[in-house]
């Protein structure tokens, strides 16, 4: 057979006479990587770390690639070098977090930092060409590494893709990335990479400069040797793309770029305000390198990794990514049902929100209302938000039409009998949402699990009249669904295991992270952010200015101000879970406001009819557009006289507020653990996430301080304010929710 | 032709029912699009290659229970193609005609169409074929513009008609060509077939030294007039010169030449270029299938039986080409078989890339455990009974009636070379595959 058993093929083709002088053939084999050169010259340096799914950037990566290049400098035969994963599906996934968390005092990150730097100027001053080829994650270290190499080839690959997400975790990349990346891609999308952690996908990196070319994973490897050879031999220069016009004339000079760095802070001060420490030191390492030069750069980057990695706001964000693993893992996996199909009850944002998120994970979903028209309307709601990806080429068009054929509507309940999960989605009223537990049951099959989306009332009443009570749950997502993470599972004391594994597993199946909780009023999340929506009432009846109120709160660093989010959530859906908790709660200990009903009644909605604390105008995409304040919501709530409070007095009670009743939710053993009260909080309250959640926040503030300024709020304001115990006992043993 | 007392379970293969036989099959010479049959519809290709059939053959066209042809790029003329082509054939207006698609095994699909209604009763004569033209591909306004054009049809007055074009961009009135790429992929088929032979290790001089051979044994056959026994000559307007041979094939290529061109689909460093994939090409070509007793009736002696046949697919995604590697060995086990039993392969050669990629996955031990479930590898096809008249490389690649040129080819073979059994094997678009057996005909 002529053709293939050939053994001419590109890649054992005789190497240039020149490049193969006799020389010791260079090897290398660690724990973590290997070196093995070719006929051509071309070395290949597979990282595969034996001990972990998914390489990391560590101490001992970095002693490793130090031997690499002490081969590669050495030895006189190697023509070219290729960096590559051993890795299935992943190039370097970023640094090793645990090797943060033993970082003992600046000094030691700001070494890794220069270990790292020192890496990279090895890697660009050797006399041979170096290609980085990436299949897979090349997150923070892992990209920075390959920005010492002269040229990257990645694949094209869905799996791909290249970010440096440090600012996501309160630090600066610390491995050459402020210094590097603006060189090769140029200041301004330099900036846009490193300000928002976000990832450039391979047409993106292809397009910006930031790989050179792209290429099939099958391909990946012989490819890169290839280039390696290429630029060995002087066949082949990186053809990188000129950057537009616009570009050359805000970066071509000093003047021109004080600008670009002048805007990039502005924009990061309104989005930030001021909360998050990273940021500006990543713009200040940015500028100190393009203006004074890589050295200054350099050290300044290493300054600022060593000051960030100790700053509480990067704890805190460090802190939520290790707990955000907890509430991905699904500790009784294999007591649950896979998930195929799902039914959904009711066909509006919250229903057809579940729906998308099933659906685009893969799910089949069958979604009743109680006419077909009314279910159809959610199908359209998966189809337009699943159009707009693929405007955006998130999404082919054909990936769109699979998700949306995913989407089954019905108004008939005979369709539910194969499902797996049934979740109900309708308005929060106790008998309709028995009466569809009834019908439900009727038609699933026994192992089928009936789940309620409803953020106030207990299951416990829900489930009270079910034929099998046991496996009723509640599933509460946060609205909109596809973009909040969070899925708050409540169990019963009916609840068996197999039936909150299989929730947990829905709801994880469906993207979410998930914390689950024990039965009662308003549950975790609504419990607390009742109470807090609760006191800005109060404050509103009191006469606070409401807009001062709101900008306190996002200063606090909430995404948005209580009365902003009343009127997402909308004002009488408000009244009506304050309604439900109010029969919940002890009279005696909370001072429950109506004036969610007064306002719901002088039908002041909040977006859903352009009116609420603030006048809305609809988008061309069907957003609600926020305008300015409504005046005449004083009218009906407190009168027009209003007063301007300190922030710090307004942030204390509403925040406290938050606290105390997280605490004491952990005190009644509705939370298991602190780790579900963080996470509960941050992704489905946005609690700020630089503090790290109430628990994070106790812990960092003291709890003897803590309790100090509720007993003085008590004082002030009432004793609903009174630390609950769990909080005193904390105070006096000056324990800590967190033992990290 | 005397008729024959032979049991209709002649020779080593039995299937369930009657059994089909291929009479006997030809095409027109396979031009290069934009060539010899640049002016033609796919009708006029069709019309001429079933007259071609029926001239050779002597068939009574009365007799004709069934015409069947593939075609992929469908002209909205004549979206029935198959049946335009019977009438203007002078086939007689009473014998039902259809047209199959599949992508690259339409006429694979119209010859076992034709087998299924002969076993079942349905039928004791049909002729399935294909025809394609990529000369003149169907080149369509925008959706936007066509909407409009739709709606004028109700436009009265000036002012509607104003109406209709208002809001109209220049850029609206480019027109959309279609491409040979994957609609549930977008990916372009020269990518699939690059991330194929990346995958199964092969290298691009392996692929242009696969292209060299089927271009130097094209070549070879249409000089020793091998090619010629199923050739049906065209003359075509405006000057009907004849055309009486290929002319995709190269017989003056050389590895120099093909090693010197670029990647035409992964830039710069894929493996696939347009001197190792196959042509945009134009044809046709016809078989005669019949029931065995109506074939000895008629006094004709078969050339082959058509045995087992199976159809396969995988993710269009990941092994887009890869269909004859499943389709192969699947139908051995179903024909109690192995490699060695078989004396002629006939494999479609979408890219050489593919076709060496699909060779590989059958030797190979790991291919077989993890994709086939079989503790041994399919086995090493013999190059030497693989294609020995050229192939779609060299030969040429009109979509829809690569097929039945695959099915004579192979039926013709066995006669020449003196063999018993023979395999056709072809991948489609849609991750889609076939095989079919072919048993010489001997009583």
């Amino acid at each position: 057979m002529p053709v293939s058993t050939n053994p001419t093929s590109p890649e054992s083709a005789p190497a240039d006479p020149a490049s193969s002088a006799p020389s010791e053939p260079a090897r290398l084999d660690t724990d973590l990587l290997t070196l093995a050169v070719d006929g051509n010259g071309i070395a290949t340096i597979t990282l595969d770390d034996p001990d972990a799914s998914v390489n990391k950037i560590s101490s001992e990566t970095l002693a490793a690639f130090s031997e690499v290049l002490d081969v590669l400098e050495r030895n006189g035969s190697v023509t070219g070098a290729v960096f590559i994963s051993g890795k299935d599906d992943s190039f370097i996934a970023g640094a090793d977090l645990d090797m943060l968390q033993t970082f003992e005092m600046p000094a030691d990150a700001r070494m890794i930092s220069r270990r790292a730097h020192r890496l990279l100027e090895r890697m660009q001053n050797l006399s041979i060409p170096t290609v980085a080829a990436i299949h897979g994650p090349a997150m923070g270290g892992g990209l920075e590494l390959t920005l010492g190499c002269d040229y990257r080839i990645a694949t094209d690959d869905d799996a791909t893709k290249l970010a440096l997400p440090e600012v996501k975790l309160g630090l600066l990349p610390g491995g050459g990335g402020t210094q590097y990346l603006p060189r090769l891609v140029g200041v301004q999308q330099a900036l846009a990479l490193m300000l928002t952690g976000k990832n450039a996908y391979p047409g993106k990196a292809k397009r910006i400069g930031l790989v050179d070319a792209l290429i099939h994973p099958a391909g990946l490897a012989r490819a890169a040797r290839e280039a390696a050879r290429k630029l060995a031999r002087r066949e082949m220069t990186p053809d990188r793309p000129s950057p537009s016009l616009g570009e050359r004339l805000l970066e071509s000079n000093t003047v021109s770029r004080r600008l670009v760095y002048q805007q990039a802070r502005e924009r990061t001060r309104n989005r930030t305000r001021g909360n998050y420490p990273a940021p500006p030191r990543i713009i200040d390492c940015v500028q100190t390198g393009m203006e004074q030069g890589l050295d200054a750069g350099l050290d300044a980057e290493t300054q600022g990794f060593g000051d960030l990695v100790f700053t509480p706001e990067s704890r805190a964000l460090v802190s939520l990514f290790f707990a955000k693993q907890t509430g991905d893992d699904n500790p009784d996996a294999d007591r649950a049902r896979s998930l195929d199909r799902l039914g959904v009850v009711g066909g509006g944002l919250m229903g057809g929100g579940i729906a998308e998120v099933s659906a685009r994970n893969g799910v089949d979903v069958v979604l009743k209302d109680q006419t077909l028209a009314l279910a159809a309307e959610a199908r359209k709601l998966v189809w337009k938000s699943a159009s707009k990806d693929a405007t955006k080429g998130i999404l082919s068009e054909f990936e769109r039409d699979q998700i949306v054929e995913r989407v089954v509507p019905t108004d008939d309940y005979a369709p539910f009998r194969p499902c797996d999960v049934v979740i109900e989605a309708v308005p929060e009223d106790l008998d309709l949402k028995r009466q569809i537990v009834a019908d439900l049951e009727a038609v699933v099959r026994e192992e089928t699990v009936v789940a309620s989306n409803t953020s106030s009332i207990p299951i416990t009443d829900i489930a009270a009249e079910a034929e099998h009570p046991e496996r009723v749950v509640g599933m509460h997502y946060f609205s909109p669904v596809p973009q909040m993470p969070l899925c708050e599972i409540i169990v019963t004391d009916a609840t068996t295991p197999e039936v909150r594994a299989t929730a947990v597993a829905a709801a994880q199946r469906q993207g979410k992270t998930v914390i689950v909780v024990n039965d009662g009023p308003g549950f975790y999340t609504t419990r607390i952010l009742a109470i807090f929506m609760n006191e800005a009432l109060l404050l509103l009846e009191e006469g606070a200015d409401a807009e001062a109120v709101d900008e306190a709160m996002m200063d606090f660093g909430f995404p948005m101000g209580p009365y902003e989010l009343f009127d997402l959530v909308g004002i009488d859906v408000a009244a009506k879970i304050t309604e439900v908790m109010s029969r919940y709660l002890d009279p005696d200990r909370i001072e429950i406001s109506d004036s969610a009903a007064t306002l719901a009644e002088a039908d002041l909605l909040g977006q859903k009819n352009e009116r609420g604390f603030y006048h809305y105008a609809a988008g061309e995409a069907g957003e609600k557009d926020k305008q300015d304040f409504n005046a005449d919501v004083y009218r009906h709530v407190g009168g027009r006289s209003r007063t301007s409070l300190p922030r710090p007095a307004v942030q204390e009670r509403l925040a406290l507020m938050m606290v105390n009743e997280a605490v004491r939710c952990l005190e009644e053993g509705v939370l298991q653990t602190p780790t579900d009260g963080d996470l509960g909080a941050v992704f489905g309250l946005g609690f700020p996430p630089f503090r790290g959640g109430p628990f994070r926040y106790v812990d960092a503030e003291g709890p003897a301080a803590v309790r100090a300024r509720l007993e003085r709020l008590a004082r002030e304001h009432g004793s609903r304010f009174a630390p609950c115990d769990l909080l005193v006992e904390h105070a006096d043993a000056d324990g800590r929710f967190h033992a990290d | 032709m005397a008729a024959s007392s032979g049991s209709s379970s002649n020779g080593r293969l039995t299937t369930p029912g009657r059994t089909a036989v291929l009479v006997d099959g030809c095409r027109l010479p396979f031009q290069r699009s934009g060539t010899g049959y640049q002016d033609l519809m796919a009708y006029d290709m069709g019309r001429m290659v079933l007259k071609g059939l029926l001239t050779r053959t002597q068939f009574d066209a009365d007799a004709i229970d069934r015409v069947i042809m593939g075609c992929v790029i469908q002209d909205v003329d004549t979206s029935n193609v198959a049946r335009e082509s019977a009438l203007g054939a002078g086939i007689p207006q009473h014998v039902p005609a259809f047209t199959v698609t599949m992508a690259c095994i339409s006429s694979n699909q119209a010859v076992t169409s034709g087998v299924d209604l002969i076993r079942g009763g349905g039928a004791d004569a049909v002729v399935a074929g294909g025809t394609e033209t990529l000369s003149d591909p169907p080149i369509r306004l925008q959706r936007s513009v066509r909407k409009r054009l739709f709606e004028s049809r109700k436009a009265k007055s000036p002012r509607d008609y104003l109406e209709l074009v208002q809001g109209l961009s220049p850029s609206d009135l480019v027109p959309e060509s279609p491409s040979i790429a994957e609609f549930s992929t977008g990916e372009v088929m020269g990518e699939s077939a690059d991330k194929l032979a990346a995958m199964f290790g092969v290298t691009r001089e392996e692929q242009d030294e696969y292209a060299l051979l089927s271009h130097e044994r094209a070549a070879q056959a249409q000089e020793d007039g091998r090619l010629d026994k199923e050739l049906h000559p065209a003359t075509v307007p405006p000057s009907f010169a004849p055309i009486e041979h290929d002319n995709v094939v190269r017989p003056d290529t050389s590895l120099e030449k093909l090693s010197s061109l670029s990647p035409a689909f992964v830039k710069p460093f894929g493996t696939v270029t347009a001197g190792n994939s196959s042509a945009l090409t134009d044809g046709a070509s016809a078989t005669l299938l019949m029931s065995a007793e109506a074939a000895r009736a008629e006094g004709y002696t078969p050339t082959a039986a058509l045995r087992h046949y199976t159809y396969v697919a995988q993710d269009p995604g990941r092994e887009l080409l890869l269909g004859p590697a499943y389709a192969i060995p699947k139908l051995l086990d179903e024909a109690g078989l192995t490699l060695g039993d078989i004396d002629v392969i006939e494999l479609h050669e979408a890219f050489a890339g593919q076709v060496l990629a699909v060779l590989e996955a059958l030797r190979s031990p790991s291919f077989a455990e993890e994709n086939l479930n079989r503790s041994s590898p399919v086995g090493d096809v013999d190059l030497d009974r693989m294609n020995a008249r050229g192939g779609s490389l060299s030969l040429g690649h009109p979509f829809g009636a690569t097929g039945a040129r695959l099915v004579t080819t192979a039926a013709h073979r066995l006669h020449e070379e003196d063999g018993d059994l023979a395999l056709v094997s072809a991948c489609a678009a849609g991750g889609q595959g076939h095989a079919l057996l072919l048993e010489r005909w001997s009583d």
